[in-house]
């Protein structure tokens, strides 16, 4: 058994104790939006946030969360509805086939919670999932596009 | 074009049907219940409630255009641009505009009225984009008739924009959405015209893509994350050595573990563990004890495989793609000769999906929810799978999570298939790990190539012959494709004539074979195919002979150039673009490459830096002429992931042999480009029109020559095996 917080509510998961946080999202709640893509914490796929810091799901396993920590997933990303992150995705045509854009995204999102006005250089460095389509010029746009609106909108 | 009646019986099943139900994801929180409908089998399309106007429209009351993509979508945007040119000469309004998959089932009752649902070769426009215009034009010109009709005018009379059908000499207006209905009872027109690309106000414009907003909230469900109730999850393992067989497993040893339900044989050589739930699954058979027979093949390692390749670079004679002159002959009494020998590696298609379906089987049905690129061979794969008659299967296509030609092949289709049947009447999900999606690749296909080139005192080239020995992918994959002499695609960019990718250059006398070298690796069509090495060995040799010849690589070529414009044009775009003609900047350094292929001209040209050993592409321009171009912003984001897709091969990726497996078992040993190293892109379309070229593919081919020459610039290294990151660039090494 395991008491976790998803997505700001409390859940008891009848699951082994090493079972990666990832299956538990998709398989036990039913949360598909987080993906699985390696299974050993390389692609990002399966970013979440735990706390609010991007989190690769795949090798967490659910023993070590603890009930107190949150875990937000793409499905109950941000306040406002849809996060600026996804907004500049839509309006820059980011995704190709969208498969790894889920892990991109979390990840875009936390990097700026923390950093607001990130350099190109901090976005590279920062922003490692792989994307197979080759969206990453893009994915860098993105980023930038969303940071701009988030400052704006901070005034 | 279809007529309406034949519709009646698929809209007959589809009215009974469109039930759906409500099903609850393995919740054990009420909080998480996902509520949503799985379609039932046998429904043909979910959105379509009023009848159709032809097999590519639907249009709503609410005048919402629905337009039916036969091809697969696995990110590469092709649905949008179909949709574009039916949308184009629909004469719709594009923001109304929303799409539904073709299932391959339905096409084969409708007499195949989609045509070819097949997606490969950067085919998906260039194959359909005449019937598919035609089949807007058709729906526009059967909805212009409903409304002359109701209205006693000549269809002549009436206008269209934007969806709103006018008779402006009686001040009379309609939409699309009321004549809907009508228009289904028309008779088809047979005399289609089509506008000029010139004209053309949706096609052609750099529109966003259709197929977004569910991929950036997590809802788009792929065929990984497709959920059925009471399904259950085959996690399958097949012998690592290709072509070894499964003897035996020990299902007694996993069967207590939890969640654990079936231990399966699913052919002769994989087992699969069927369990509640992925994790489980898995981690059942990590613990079960198999026997393989791996065979002969145990015994085989890159270096036994290059040993036999290399045997076939000086093997006696070869399949000819390519003879002008007799290059023999010249090369034997030349007095200057150049020469070299390239390979290029296995590489893994890695998509980030990883192989899966859903299939539901009962000895009266068999249906199939997941992805492939070729539904109408994996429906025949299913059938024959099923032990049932296609009419009684069904695949339910859906958008693809990356596939890059993986899913040409119909393997895993077949295996899910195997596996529910041994379960029937429940739905098996069958996913697969990366591990295994690693290990049971369709390989980009290993070759060697001998380069030898005959200079004269004046830096030309006198003749050129080119060997190209190993593995053909047609031989392995469609043996019955094979023409007499051996694998006609082998040659792709490297011909005479046609119209897929002809050799730029002009030689005197000129050579180009083949000597077909199989080895166990299964070979596959991964994303540009065999364009991929000739254009790395064609490309880097043309500037070691340049080079030679002390000449400058691009004015090297353009004496070659002179009979083919068209190659000539998008190589000095490119050229232009980056500044060619003038210095780089300190410590920059600079390559070129073009190619022909998949019916486009591709060229790049590539900045890179090298210090202390540390290679950085800093910027890469390409320029294609694709003939058209339907959706300019959709062959820019092509463009630009063809070179993440190439240079990953060329910098990082390979897959190598030992004891007859691949080695490379994740992401952690079979590195992949990321944002950090991604160069930036800078991408001119060129279309010249007069012909229809792929976009998906040609650009991979020259990325990585185009990089290599400019590693070459920076280090006076010539790096002529891949990865890129097995070799020492500092310098003095």
């Amino acid at each position: 058994m395991a008491k976790l917080n998803v997505n700001g509510a409390d859940v008891d998961v009848d699951v082994e104790e090493d079972t990666p946080l990832l299956w538990v999202i998709r398989e036990h709640l039913g949360l598909t939006g987080t993906k699985y893509g390696c299974g050993v914490a390389q692609c990002g796929a399966c970013t979440v946030h735990i706390d609010g810091v991007a989190t690769r799901s795949c090798a967490m396993p659910v023993n070590a969360m603890t009930p107190d920590q949150k875990i937000v997933t793409i499905e109950a990303l941000g306040t406002e509805k849809p996060h600026p992150v996804q907004q500049a995705w839509a309006e820059l045509d980011v995704a190709q086939c969208g498969y790894c854009q889920v892990g991109m995204i979390m990840t875009a999102a936390s990097l700026l919670a923390q950093n607001p006005d990130p350099s190109d250089d901090d976005i590279r460095a920062e922003i490692t999932n792989i994307c197979r389509c080759g969206t990453y010029p893009r994915v860098l746009a993105g980023v930038k596009l969303a940071a701009e609106r988030m400052s704006t909108d901070r005034g | 074009m279809q007529h309406h009646q034949d519709i009646p019986s698929a809209r007959g099943s589809l009215a009974l049907s469109r039930r759906g139900f409500l099903v609850s994801a393995a919740a054990t929180a009420g909080a998480f219940t996902l509520g949503f409908t799985v379609p039932e089998a046998g429904e043909a399309f979910a959105q379509s409630a009023t009848p159709e106007v032809n097999a590519w429209v639907v249009i709503q009351p609410d005048e919402t255009v629905i337009i039916r993509i036969a091809r697969a979508e696995m990110g590469q945007g092709s649905l949008t641009g179909l949709a574009q040119l039916v949308a184009e000469e629909l004469e719709c309004d594009w923001d109304r505009v929303r799409f539904e998959l073709v299932k391959p089932g339905e096409n084969q009752r409708r007499d195949r009225v989609w045509q070819d649902m097949s997606t490969g070769g950067s085919r998906a426009i260039r194959g359909s984009h005449d019937y598919v215009r035609m089949g807007g034009a058709a729906a526009r010109m059967m909805l212009v008739q409903a409304a002359a009709d109701i209205w006693g005018v000549p269809a002549s009379e009436c206008s269209v924009s934007k969806g709103t059908i006018t008779h402006a000499a009686s001040g009379r207006s309609t939409t699309y959405g009321a004549m809907a209905e009508a228009a289904a009872r028309q008779t088809a027109p047979t005399e289609i015209a089509l506008k000029d690309p010139k004209d053309w106000t949706i096609a052609g414009q750099p529109v966003k893509r259709l197929d977004t907003m569910d991929k950036l909230d997590g809802s788009l469900v792929y065929g990984m994350d497709y959920t059925m109730p009471d399904m259950l999850v085959a996690v399958p393992m097949a012998c690592p050595v290709h072509g070894g067989k499964l003897v035996s497993f020990d299902a007694a040893a996993v069967n207590g573990m939890r969640g654990v339900k079936h231990v399966l044989r699913v052919d002769d050589e994989t087992v699969a563990v069927v369990a509640d739930t992925f994790w489980r699954a898995k981690t059942a058979l990590e613990s079960l004890p198999v026997v393989w027979d791996e065979g002969e093949n145990a015994q085989v390692s890159s270096a036994s495989i290059s040993a036999y390749i290399r045997e076939g670079l000086s093997a006696e004679t070869g399949f000819v793609g390519n003879r002008a002159g007799d290059a023999a002959a010249v090369l034997a009494a030349s007095g200057r000769v150049v020469e070299a020998d390239y390979s290029f590696p296995f590489q893994n298609h890695a998509p980030m999906e990883v192989l899966c379906a859903t299939v539901r089987w009962s000895p009266e049905r068999c249906d199939v929810w997941g992805p492939t690129q070729v539904a109408e061979a994996a429906l025949s794969a299913v059938a024959d799978a099923a032990g049932l008659a296609p009419e009684n299967c069904e695949i339910h296509t859906m958008r693809i999570g990356g596939s890059f030609g993986r899913r040409l092949q119909t393997d895993y289709i077949r295996m899910a298939v195997n596996i529910a049947r041994q379960v029937p009447g429940t739905p098996v999900k069958m996913m697969w790990t990366r591990e295994e999606d690693m290990a049971q690749g369709r390989f980009h296909p290993v070759t060697h190539c001998r380069l030898r080139a005959a200079l004269d005192d004046d830096g030309n080239v006198e003749a050129l012959h080119m060997r190209i020995a190993g593995q053909s992918i047609t031989a392995s994959v469609r043996p019955a494709a094979m023409t007499e002499n051996g694998d006609p695609v082998i040659f792709q960019g490297l011909v005479a004539e046609g119209t897929e990718g002809t050799l730029a250059y002009s030689f005197p006398n000129l050579l180009i074979d083949f000597a077909m070298r199989n080895p166990h690796i299964r070979p596959g069509y991964w994303r540009g195919v065999n364009l991929n090495q000739n254009a790395v060995y064609m490309e880097c040799f043309i500037d070691e002979m340049a080079h030679a010849a002390g000449q400058d690589p691009l004015a090297f070529r353009r004496k070659l150039m002179a009979s083919n414009p068209k190659h000539l044009a998008v190589l000095e775009a490119a050229a232009s673009w980056i500044g060619w003609e003038t210095a780089p900047p300190e410590g920059i350094h600079r390559g070129i490459a073009q190619i022909m292929g998949f019916g486009s001209y591709v060229a790049a040209a590539a900045e890179v830096s090298v210090t202390e050993g540390r290679l950085r592409v800093h910027r890469i321009v390409a320029a294609t002429d694709p003939g058209h171009v339907v959706n300019p912003q959709q062959v820019e984001a092509q463009v630009s992931g063809s070179f993440a897709y190439g240079l990953s091969a060329v910098l990082y990726g390979a897959c190598t042999v030992a004891n007859g497996r691949i080695e490379q078992t994740n992401f952690d040993t079979y590195n992949v480009m990321r944002l950090e190293d991604m160069p930036v892109v800078e991408v001119i379309p060129m279309p010249s029109g007069g012909f229809w070229g792929g976009v998906g593919e040609p650009t991979i081919a020259v990325a990585g020559p185009a990089v290599l020459n400019a590693v070459f610039a920076a280090t006076g290294k010539r790096i002529r095996n891949l990865p890129l990151a097995d070799f020492d660039l500092t310098s003095g090494s």
